[in-house]
């Protein structure tokens, strides 16, 4: 006799969820390392500071690198370039793909095919490849290259589901009703659609925040990221190859660091997505 | 002079037939008019072209006299204030994202309408049973029949001089159905309602005159009373005819 | 006349919620027993309880014998046995009752030819296509060979509703659970529908468990009533009585308001 709502309801109070909390304790950490970064240091990043490829020591806690720098410095900067460069990327993707989505959802038919099937082309494509490629069409490896370009690799997916998630809303009554009371499409969009469509949005955005730190230390590996004082996980990862063997911690180091952010990332998106709950707006 | 008048109007195609097809009624101010008809009938299209959201492919829609043209805003912003909406679907017509006292104040602030809003605003929940302490709630803490509320709330709050319902109770229960009929009763004295229905049972208990649909065309109109006493077209026989009725069998003791 | 159905104090819950509580009927072959309640009454979770359907989460206590068979707690294996040959079901919506992707008659020809394997005297081929023109034809289908071929979609409501009633009784079943037939239904495919329902019961001699919130057509449909409320039984016994004389408010209420229209359509202030 009725149909469910299709969009979601405002969180209800007081649910504790697990994974949540895990996966925001995860993520908090790098925050505040990152953050701390900024002010305050062990040491200086380029610094030859120790003897070569040390252990872990009450003075270097981490151990040193091949040529002596410190190693957990490296890892603070590290958090500070995943953080942003997962915010970046993900801001990006999301400004880019959002705009694209809602313009599909409200072009004219043959428009929006286009647009899908484009968008579908680009999906097919994987992440690491398109930004390597916007990568190596501009001149210069740098950190914002790599966040731009993993930007526009990301926008692809949020357009394709801002614009399902859009056209949903919009065969909604309440649209209508938004209509028939004299509201602007402009003004449709800002209250109505946007922030019904964002609970599934922000959980896809948490998960690309993960693949943007992942996908970011590959392209670090790979040469392509941000070159030095911006060292990155994955640029240690690429100089601790070598001494793997003989000095594990360095390459040790960075993979926990990365693969607890990345996990970190994953749980919140599974604890954010426990809590919309879309059946719950049916009777 | 009559509030909204349909002159001849036509829209659409389906495989077969238009959609509608040479419509015509007059909506006169205070009236209770039921529009009943069945799918396939082009109620719904009917509608919508009431409400300036489509446009007909001839004939003409007039609102006091002008034309209810969609292109023209500062006519358009003027008519929805004269003319507000209830839907059917009580669980899709409210932002689940809002609570109650923006849903209700969104027409207010659309429409630029002068005066105290929260007034307003607490003086339609009152008129619909409700009370002004809900504005901070959410719908989904609402039932089928509050919702409906909700939105009636939200349809009178600028004051219309037409109210438009779409199978307004036909998602409701039984006992919460006639309970907004009687409040549409309520609210209809202050206001032409125009109420577009499959139940001829609500639309007897609640509307002045009859308007029958079939496929597009209006096959049969005028007073309920007269035309369910004496049904004229094959049409409307047959939909009378169709209807269940309450066999009350009196207790022999 | 043993009974078909046999329900005794069944109490359906979701966790600490009761949703049905302490609910008895019995119905035997060729009885036809209406379900009256509102949203929230129970009325369609007693009718999957009794096919042993109930979704995940609720659990049902008391006892349900279909058949002879006691569903509650029995294994699925053995209650499917009965699903399409004791019992069959009817939903309110057609369109998603039947499988968008298959053409109509094939999905009544299914029904048919598992019936027909059960039986021991398979179906197939041309003797299949026969059998279900046939149906089609019994539950007043015009043009069979051609709608046979049709998808749901390209079907009205009344007519998928139509074949959703001939996959029913392809089961041959002895109970027939409708539940919400005709509501989403026009009021004048509904008066075809109810019609048919009431020719095909009385012919095959069927069990009718009936559950609707619409009073006029209950009282026209069967001849015992249970009114249900929030899952307990307010009023039982046969229609015309306790239309004509309501024991509980409840009940009343309900007829008052079924009363307002009714007077309504006749012209009564």
């Amino acid at each position: 006799m009725s149909t469910a709502a299709v969009t979601t309801p405002p969180r209800r109070q007081g649910k504790k969820s697990l994974t949540l909390w895990a996966g925001a304790i995860l993520v908090g950490l790098h925050v505040v390392v990152g953050l701390l970064s900024l002010v305050w240091l062990p040491y200086d990043p380029n610094a030859f500071t120790g003897g070569r490829l040390e252990g872990a020591s009450l003075l270097h806690w981490v151990g040193t690198d091949r040529l002596g720098r410190d190693l957990f410095t490296q890892l603070m900067i590290g958090s500070r370039i995943a953080l942003f460069v997962g915010v970046g990327a993900v801001a990006i993707g999301a400004a880019i793909g959002v705009t694209l989505g809602l313009l599909a959802a409200f072009a004219s038919k043959w428009l929006d095919d286009a647009l899908a099937a484009t968008l579908d082309i680009l999906i097919a494509f994987p992440t690491l490849l398109i930004a390597m490629l916007v990568v190596a069409m501009s001149d210069t490896a740098s950190l914002w290259s790599a966040v731009v370009a993993l930007g526009i690799a990301l926008s692809a997916i949020v357009a394709r589901l801002t614009r399902i998630l859009a056209k949903r809303v919009l065969v909604m009554d309440y649209i209508t009703a938004a209509r028939t009371s004299g509201s602007s499409w402009l003004k449709i969009v800002a209250i109505h659609i946007l922030p019904n469509i964002w609970p599934t949005l922000s959980v896809n955005f948490a998960l690309q925040f993960g693949l943007a730190v992942i996908a970011e230390a590959s392209l670090s590996y790979l040469g392509l990221g941000a070159p030095p004082p911006n060292a990155s996980w994955g640029r240690m990862l690429q100089e601790a190859q070598g001494t793997v063997f003989t000095a594990p911690l360095g390459a040790i180091a960075p993979g926990i660091a990365l693969v607890s952010l990345a996990i970190g990332v994953n749980l919140l998106a599974d604890g954010l997505r426990e809590r919309i709950d879309p059946t719950r707006s049916t009777r | 002079m009559s509030l909204i008048r349909v002159d001849n109007v036509s829209f659409g195609y389906t495989a077969e037939r238009r959609i509608l097809d040479g419509v015509s009624l007059d909506i006169a101010p205070g009236d209770t008019i039921g529009l009943v008809g069945e799918s396939g009938s082009g109620k719904t299209t009917l509608l919508r072209l009431l409400l300036g959201l489509t446009r007909p492919d001839s004939g003409s829609i007039t609102f006091d006299g002008q034309q209810l043209d969609p292109t023209n805003r500062s006519f358009m912003r003027d008519f929805r204030k004269q003319a507000q909406v209830v839907f059917q679907d009580p669980y899709s017509s409210l932002d689940p994202r809002q609570n109650i006292g923006a849903i209700i104040a969104e027409p207010l602030r659309s429409l630029k309408v002068p005066g105290d809003h929260a007034t307003m605003i607490g003086e339609a929940l009152e008129a619909v049973g409700l009370t002004r302490d809900i504005v901070t709630r959410y719908p989904h803490q609402f039932s089928g029949g509050q919702r409906q509320r909700i939105a009636i709330a939200r349809a009178i709050v600028a004051g219309p001089r037409l109210l438009l319902a779409d199978e307004a109770v036909s998602a409701l229960d039984l006992t919460t159905r006639i309970r907004i009929v009687d409040l549409l009763a309520r609210v209809s004295k202050t206001m032409s309602l125009l109420f577009v229905s499959h139940d001829i049972g609500v639309v007897a208990a609640l509307c002045r005159r009859i308007v029958i649909l079939e496929q597009g065309r209006v096959v049969e109109q005028g007073e309920t009373r007269a035309v369910l006493a004496n049904p004229q077209h094959p049409y409307t026989q047959r939909l009378l005819a169709s209807v269940p009725r309450l066999t009350i069998k009196k207790a022999s003791s | 006349m043993s009974a078909l159905l046999d329900i005794q104090n069944l109490t359906i819950s979701a966790g600490d919620t009761t949703l049905v509580s302490n609910l008895s009927f019995t119905l035997a072959k060729g009885e036809r027993l209406g379900l009256i309640g509102e949203s929230g009454s129970g009325k369609s979770l007693t009718s999957l309880a009794a096919t042993g359907l109930l979704p995940a989460g609720l659990s049902a206590d008391g006892s349900v014998i279909l058949d002879d068979q006691q569903v509650i707690g029995s294994k699925d294996s053995t209650i499917n046995r009965l699903r399409g040959t004791a019992v069959a079901m009817v939903f309110q919506e057609p369109l998603t009752a039947l499988d968008p992707l298959m053409r109509v008659g094939k999905q009544v020809a299914e029904p048919l030819a598992r019936r027909a394997r059960r039986d021991g005297r398979p179906l197939t081929g041309a003797a299949l296509n026969q059998a279900v023109l046939a149906l089609l034809d019994d539950v007043a289908l015009p043009e069979p060979a051609r709608l046979a071929r049709a998808y749901p979609h390209e079907l009205s409501g009344g007519q998928r509703q139509r074949i959703a009633i001939a996959m029913a009784l392809a089961c041959q079943p002895d109970l027939l659970i409708a539940d919400e037939p005709t509501t989403a239904l026009d009021v004048t495919t509904q008066a075809e529908i109810l019609g048919l329902l009431d020719r095909l019961v009385r012919e095959r001699n069927m069990a009718l468990l009936f559950i609707s919130h619409d009073l006029p057509v209950v009282a026209n449909t069967v001849e015992r009533v249970v009114v249900l409320r929030q899952g307990i039984t307010v009023e039982t016994g046969p229609v015309a009585s306790v239309f004509a004389n309501p024991r509980h408010d409840y009940t009343r209420s309900l007829l008052a308001a079924a009363q307002r229209l009714d007077h309504a359509l006749e012209g009564k202030p």
